[in-house]
């Protein structure tokens, strides 16, 4: 009778460990972040766009917002550190390098304006002003209209010009596997 | 977490140092336990440095690149062995300065699609399983062919790429501790410098060898290089290799983040455009004669050089002294380590007549290094068009002329 329930005990400790080791942390390190923590540090944006906060903008009152805040670095007319370059086609005779013919996602736009603009106090800017200076940029370079309002609906709705001249992402990767041809160089 | 307000910090700090004297140097930390900040002059005697008459040191090309951009390549000539010194590791930054962290406020992030979202400080990340790795890192901008002085050394045009021994947690472990949810395909690696640099991963590539790594060449990694922590992720293009990493978020996709779309994207000449490359692929340089550089008479010299790739490990360098007609196979320094620097040697003698010195790698895949013309056949483009490519990884021809002097003959 010992003997079972010692048996008996080994095999439950023996179950639980399995299910420990099958989804259970196993170094309990760490501590658990509250919901504050991560909203707080949550930036990221995904194409589909479900994390942007509400707020809107339109180029007219991002073309405001440039002067006071971006003109330092872009220049009065945008032309300065990339902004406002144009978009072409990508088949080229060299390298196209241009940064609106190759982004794929206005949110993109969003995003990196977000957490890096301005250079001297990145991540400063409220939400309508970063829908502002998009739509700025955007219209700047011929993407959208001046008087279109960008907000969380309509942000990941802008179809960048050259979207669907992209080969889709690698699926599938695995460790050691052959690229295919044109990956490289 | 504003790189601001530590910088203010750490002044205070280097203030209130010199009061403390003697107390400075007493301070001893166990691994997993907590350092007291603090900051230690460093001199010749405490930090030791190389000789007055030694100058190896990284070089720009001055070329005026965009906002805050800095790159300094690594000095390969002068450089022996597989590992790249910590303070010679070069250096393309897309990020606004580098940031001054205090490992104690340091804070690494998990969260996502995952079942325990997890805040780790670095002395926690510490008493994690650890694992030392020789990997290296390159930038896919690395090789691009440079035309003028800046063309003639093997410094700036194959200078960002370095290996180091790397030591850290495998991001596989953190990932397994918060608990992966179904559907997750992706993870967003993001740094902790003011731009917040971020960079989107397979999953499957997290899972499988990505490092978190606290350490560069067995010391704490340089600020420069992601202090107090950052990804390596072996054999793909640094631009993943986020630094100074705070935050990983899993997710179901690609964030197409500015730094890996608008900024690192790629085009083909047929109209296709490709977002993410990931694997670089088989190359080799001979650093040694290389352009530059003067042989001081005929005689016997040694040729060496690195050989790296995104495959693995590299299987073969062969050499060529008659401008690729024909090639004879290197010495590879052993070990040979997957996804790091390989040294090749072999031994010349050099007759005092005009050669071609080259070198070819082949990886473990069974892909072998292609000359410029092949890479512009494969793409049926002319081979200026690598002038602005990335991942160009075409075989680096260096000239001996009659006088001893080396010059880059890509385009001779």
């Amino acid at each position: 009778m010992r003997c079972s329930s010692s048996l008996l005990t080994a095999v439950i400790a023996l179950l639980a460990c399995v299910t420990a080791l099958a989804q259970g942390p196993t170094y309990q390190l760490g501590r658990t972040p509250s919901e504050e923590d991560i909203k707080a540090r949550d930036i990221a944006i995904s194409p589909d766009g479900k994390e942007l906060p509400p707020g809107s903008g339109t180029a007219k009152e991002g073309a405001t917002i440039f002067a006071q805040k971006c003109a330092a670095c872009h220049g009065p007319n945008g032309t300065g550190g990339g902004l406002v370059r144009g978009v072409i086609p990508l088949g080229n005779a060299k390298p196209v390098k241009l940064a609106f013919s190759l982004v794929p996602y206005a949110t993109t736009v969003w995003d990196f304006i977000n957490r890096a603009m301005p250079q001297t106090k990145p991540g400063s800017l409220t939400a309508n002003e970063v829908y502002a200076a998009t739509a700025y940029v955007l219209y700047r370079n011929d993407i959208i209209n001046e008087t279109d309002v960008l907000d969380a609906k309509s942000l990941p709705k802008v179809q960048m010009p050259n979207r669907d001249n992209f080969l889709p992402v690698q699926p599938g990767w695995k460790p050691g596997a052959k690229r295919p041809f044109g990956y490289y160089p | 977490m504003g790189s601001h307000s530590h910088s203010d910090r750490r002044r205070f700090l280097m203030g209130g140092a010199a009061l403390a004297g003697v107390v400075t140097g007493a301070v001893r930390s166990v691994r997993g336990q907590t350092p007291a900040p603090e900051a230690r002059p460093r001199d010749n005697l405490a930090y030791g440095q190389p000789s007055r008459f030694d100058d190896t040191i990284r070089k720009t090309t001055g070329r005026a690149t965009a906002i805050s951009d800095t790159a300094l390549m690594t000095p390969l000539q002068d450089l022996d062995g597989i590992i790249t010194p910590s303070g010679l590791h070069f250096l393309m930054d897309h990020v606004n300065g580098v940031p001054d962290i205090d490992p104690q406020q340091h804070r690494l992030l998990i969260h996502g699609m995952v079942d325990r979202p997890l805040i780790y400080t670095m002395d926690e990340l510490k008493r994690l399983p650890s694992v030392s790795r020789i990997y290296f890192l390159e930038c896919n901008a690395n090789s691009r062919p440079l035309r003028g002085p800046n063309g003639e050394s093997v410094q700036l045009v194959h200078g960002r790429t370095s290996c180091s021994e790397w030591t850290g947690v495998l991001l596989s472990i953190l990932l397994k501790e918060c608990g992966v949810q179904k559907g997750a395909s992706w993870v967003v690696a993001e740094g902790s410098d003011a731009n917040k640099y971020t960079m989107s991963i397979p999953l499957g590539k997290a899972m499988d060898d990505i490092l978190v790594a606290y350490a560069q060449n067995g010391e704490p990694v340089r600020p420069q290089q992601g202090y107090p922590v950052r990804l390596v992720v072996p054999g793909w293009e640094a631009i993943r290799s986020v630094k100074w990493l705070s935050r990983i978020k899993v997710v179901d996709q690609p964030y197409m983040a500015w730094h890996e779309s608008g900024n690192n994207a790629d085009t083909r000449p047929d109209g296709k455009g490709l977002w993410f490359r990931f694997e670089l692929g088989p190359k080799s340089v001979i650093t040694r004669p290389s352009g530059g550089q003067r042989l001081p008479g005929h005689g016997p010299y040694e040729i060496t050089g690195l050989a790296w790739t995104g495959g693995g490990a590299v299987r073969k360098v062969e050499v060529s002294t008659d401008g690729g007609r024909t090639y004879k196979e290197a010495e590879l320094q052993q070990p040979v380590h997957r996804y790091a620097h390989t040294r090749f040697r072999i031994p010349w003698k050099w007759s005092g007549e005009e050669v071609v010195l080259q070198s070819r790698c082949t990886d473990e895949r069974g892909e072998v290094q292609p000359t410029i013309a092949e890479a512009a056949k494969n793409l049926r483009v002319t081979p200026d068009y690598f002038y602005e490519a990335d991942h160009f990884n075409g075989i680096q021809p260096w000239k001996v002329n009659r006088d001893g002097s080396i010059q880059n003959a890509l385009f001779l």
